[in-house]
């Protein structure tokens, strides 16, 4: 019952994130909105039995990407976003975004077949075993394409001189 | 406490905040606020990855999840470096302004 | 009662938490007071004094004071994250110290609560991981201050702490994975059973069969947390002389009185990480069949009460001799209750945890009253020129130790 309670108070908490995303006018409302729910995530990645994704999620997601972003935002302070005027067009749009998210709801949760997540949680020491032999050529690959990642932001960003 | 709650309601909450995602990718005017829904697509693909790790007791499922953050931190990087020189350029962050290349 | 039998978990979870809860605020009170009176001590003057007897009310009239001001909010750039950004500050310092164990947890000298263990809140197999997600989320109580103030100074000191934080985190955790590899597992409890045995089988030293000295670990680690919370000599963005304030110039009353909080709740997290990775946690420096050690903290408890009895009757006059004859009654009841042998013999663990934290906080505050600040690019180039190079040949150096330890055969 306990951990019914916990998975509908974080579930709840990552839709209203995800609304407050959508709803607020202004960027950094949007950004704290999205940090919320990365860490509901998190807090059901550790439910669903995945300690070490969870705590990657909190230190690179919410703790790293995130913070990149705030800092964006209060940098670049350009104030409010705009609203125009509501569109006829968009009621369509969101009636098909609905049947969009219940269809791929269905055909989900039908896959799943009923199954739970096993008793015993995910262990790191089998998770970095399988990183670093079966998958060390993506490894690597990913460790480079942070690099090229750090020096085209570096190139990117510099004032002309 | 692991073992008690059905796989597929994870999968339906992931369904639901991908849905909200492209809902904020399509209606939002600023370039950050839309990047941000890129970002939390890719958080409800995450889920979904991790829901299906677990339900068949696997691990490359949360491997590839590790990926996806890795990679996502980097595009978010390069992104918001763009995201910099578009404002400088343009003196606005609303997406309808960057219209140089309209017909 | 059936509350208990049902869900021995949760309800042994909330009695720890509060308690916890209630020893971290005291513990945060009073530690402003030790680092005032260690600091005036240092100077050669005497600290607050009148207050109590010795000043020893000093926090509690801080306290009342924090709580009367009046609380003024500037017109600032969003009301909603201007008060978010003090109590996310708080509320992630204060969770930090719920994956701490301070004592053992397991085993037959584990203290059990319905069949909980007692020393510890919870005890994840990544404790290490989760205290470092708890620690990255920090940048953002600062930052969204700073921000949110609407005002250069804050923003200014808002923008280099967190860029301060955030460089000197990754040194932060890459002086930490040495400690990891050499131990193989990332949970407290038992990088704390790996350093058991005689002192210098602690981490720092590391002295037995497949051990690696980490000392330069450590200093690696004592560095990167000092910059990691914002105190001398890295504390540019705070210093009064440059940014006012910094990121909390325009906080007053109970919202700055949360970041000043927040800055001790995280020395205090920061201390308790070096004493269990490196300094052998709840472990005691003498061997566990001296049993006469199992009197020590009752034995001090009672020497302070002796202090406190021979300052009561000669020097104190008036109220303050009330109240130190109170602080003298105190110790001496806490030390012959540390003097029952089964408390003795189960105290040992958090006796030892919080000397060694004791110390390394002593350490902060003497590095607070002798050393002048740095400049700010000298701090960076600091961070990521040095600190950071270092830290990873320790791990490279590590590694390759433990990769060759099984090559050296036993005799």
């Amino acid at each position: 019952m306990i951990p019914m309670l916990i998975f509908m108070f974080c579930a709840a908490l990552a839709v209203a994130g995800a609304i407050t995303l959508i709803w607020s006018r202004e960027p950094i409302h949007s950004a704290l909105a999205l940090v919320l729910v990365m860490m509901s995530l998190a807090a059901l990645y550790l439910l669903i039995g995945a300690p070490f994704i969870s705590a990657v999620q909190v230190i690179v997601y919410a703790g790293a990407i995130m913070v990149l972003f705030v800092f964006v935002i209060m940098l670049l302070n350009f104030g409010l976003e705009e609203r125009t005027k509501f569109s006829k067009l968009a009621i369509p749009g969101i009636i098909l975004a609905f049947i969009l998210m219940a269809e791929i709801g269905w055909r989900l949760a039908h896959s799943a077949g009923g199954r739970t997540a096993p008793l015993v949680e995910a262990s790191t020491r089998d998770l970095s075993e399988m990183l670093f032999r079966q998958y060390l050529f993506p490894f690597e690959a990913t460790s480079i394409l942070i690099l090229i990642a750090v020096l085209g932001a570096l190139v990117l960003a510099r004032k002309e001189s | 406490m692991t073992g008690v709650i059905p796989i597929s309601w994870y999968l339906v909450l992931s369904a639901v905040l991908f849905g909200l995602g492209v809902v904020a990718f399509v209606f939002k005017r600023n370039v950050i606020t839309v990047f941000m829904s890129i970002e939390l697509m890719l958080n409800a693909v995450n889920l979904a990855f991790v829901a299906f790790a677990r339900a068949h007791n696997r691990l490359d499922g949360l491997v590839f999840v590790f990926f996806v953050i890795v990679v996502a931190a980097a595009e978010a990087a390069v992104g918001l470096a763009i995201v910099i020189m578009l404002a400088q350029n343009r003196q606005s962050l609303n997406v309808e302004r960057v219209n140089l290349l309209k017909l | 009662m059936e509350l208990i039998y049902q869900h021995p978990v949760l309800v042994a979870a909330i009695i720890k938490i509060a308690v916890l809860l209630f020893i971290v605020m005291t513990a945060l009170a009073y530690l402003t007071w030790l680092e005032r009176k260690a600091i005036a001590h240092i100077q050669s003057r005497w600290g607050p004094y009148n207050v109590g007897a010795h000043g020893l009310l000093q926090p509690l009239a801080d306290g009342i004071k924090f709580l009367f001001k009046e609380d003024v909010t500037p017109p600032v750039a969003s009301k909603f994250v201007y008060t978010l950004a003090p109590f996310l500050a708080l509320s992630l310092g204060l969770t930090s110290i719920a994956l701490i164990p301070f004592g053992p947890t397991t085993g037959k000298n584990g203290v059990y609560l319905f069949g909980q263990p007692a020393w510890a809140v919870t005890d994840l197999n990544i404790g290490l991981l989760m205290l470092f997600a708890v620690g990255s989320l920090g940048v953002y109580g600062v930052a969204l201050a700073g921000w949110s103030s609407n005002s250069k100074y804050p923003l200014l000191g808002g923008l280099r702490s967190s860029a301060q934080m955030v460089s000197y985190e990754v040194s932060l955790t890459m002086s930490v994975v040495g400690v990891v590899l050499v131990a193989g597992t990332l949970s407290f409890s038992e990088l704390i059973e790996k350093q058991s045995g005689p002192f210098w089988h602690w981490n720092i030293f590391s002295l037995r069969w497949g051990g690696v000295p980490q000392i330069i670990g450590f200093i690696c680690y004592l560095t990167a947390a000092v910059a990691e919370t914002n105190r001398v000599p890295f504390d540019l963005p705070e210093a009064e002389t440059e940014l006012v304030a910094g990121f909390h110039t325009e906080y007053s009353s109970f919202k700055f009185a949360m970041f000043f909080m927040a800055e001790y709740a995280n020395m205090i997290t920061v201390s308790c990480l070096a004493t269990i990775l490196f300094l052998g946690g709840w472990l005691s420096p003498f061997p566990d069949s001296w049993h006469w050690q199992w009197f020590l903290p009752g034995a001090g408890l009672l020497a302070l009460a002796a202090y406190c009895a021979w300052n009561t009757v000669a020097e104190m006059r008036g109220i303050a001799r009330l109240q130190l004859g109170v602080v003298t009654l105190l110790a001496g009841g806490g030390g012959l209750f540390c003097l029952i042998p089964v408390v003795a013999e189960h105290i040992q663990g958090p006796f030892w945890f919080t000397t060694k934290i004791l110390a390394i906080l002593f350490f902060y505050i003497w590095m607070r009253a002798t050393l002048p600040r740095f400049r700010y690019d000298q701090l960076m180039s600091f961070g990521w020129k040095f600190l950071l190079p270092l830290s990873i040949a320790n791990l490279v150096i590590t590694a390759l130790a433990v990769v060759l330890w099984p090559l050296v055969r036993h005799g």
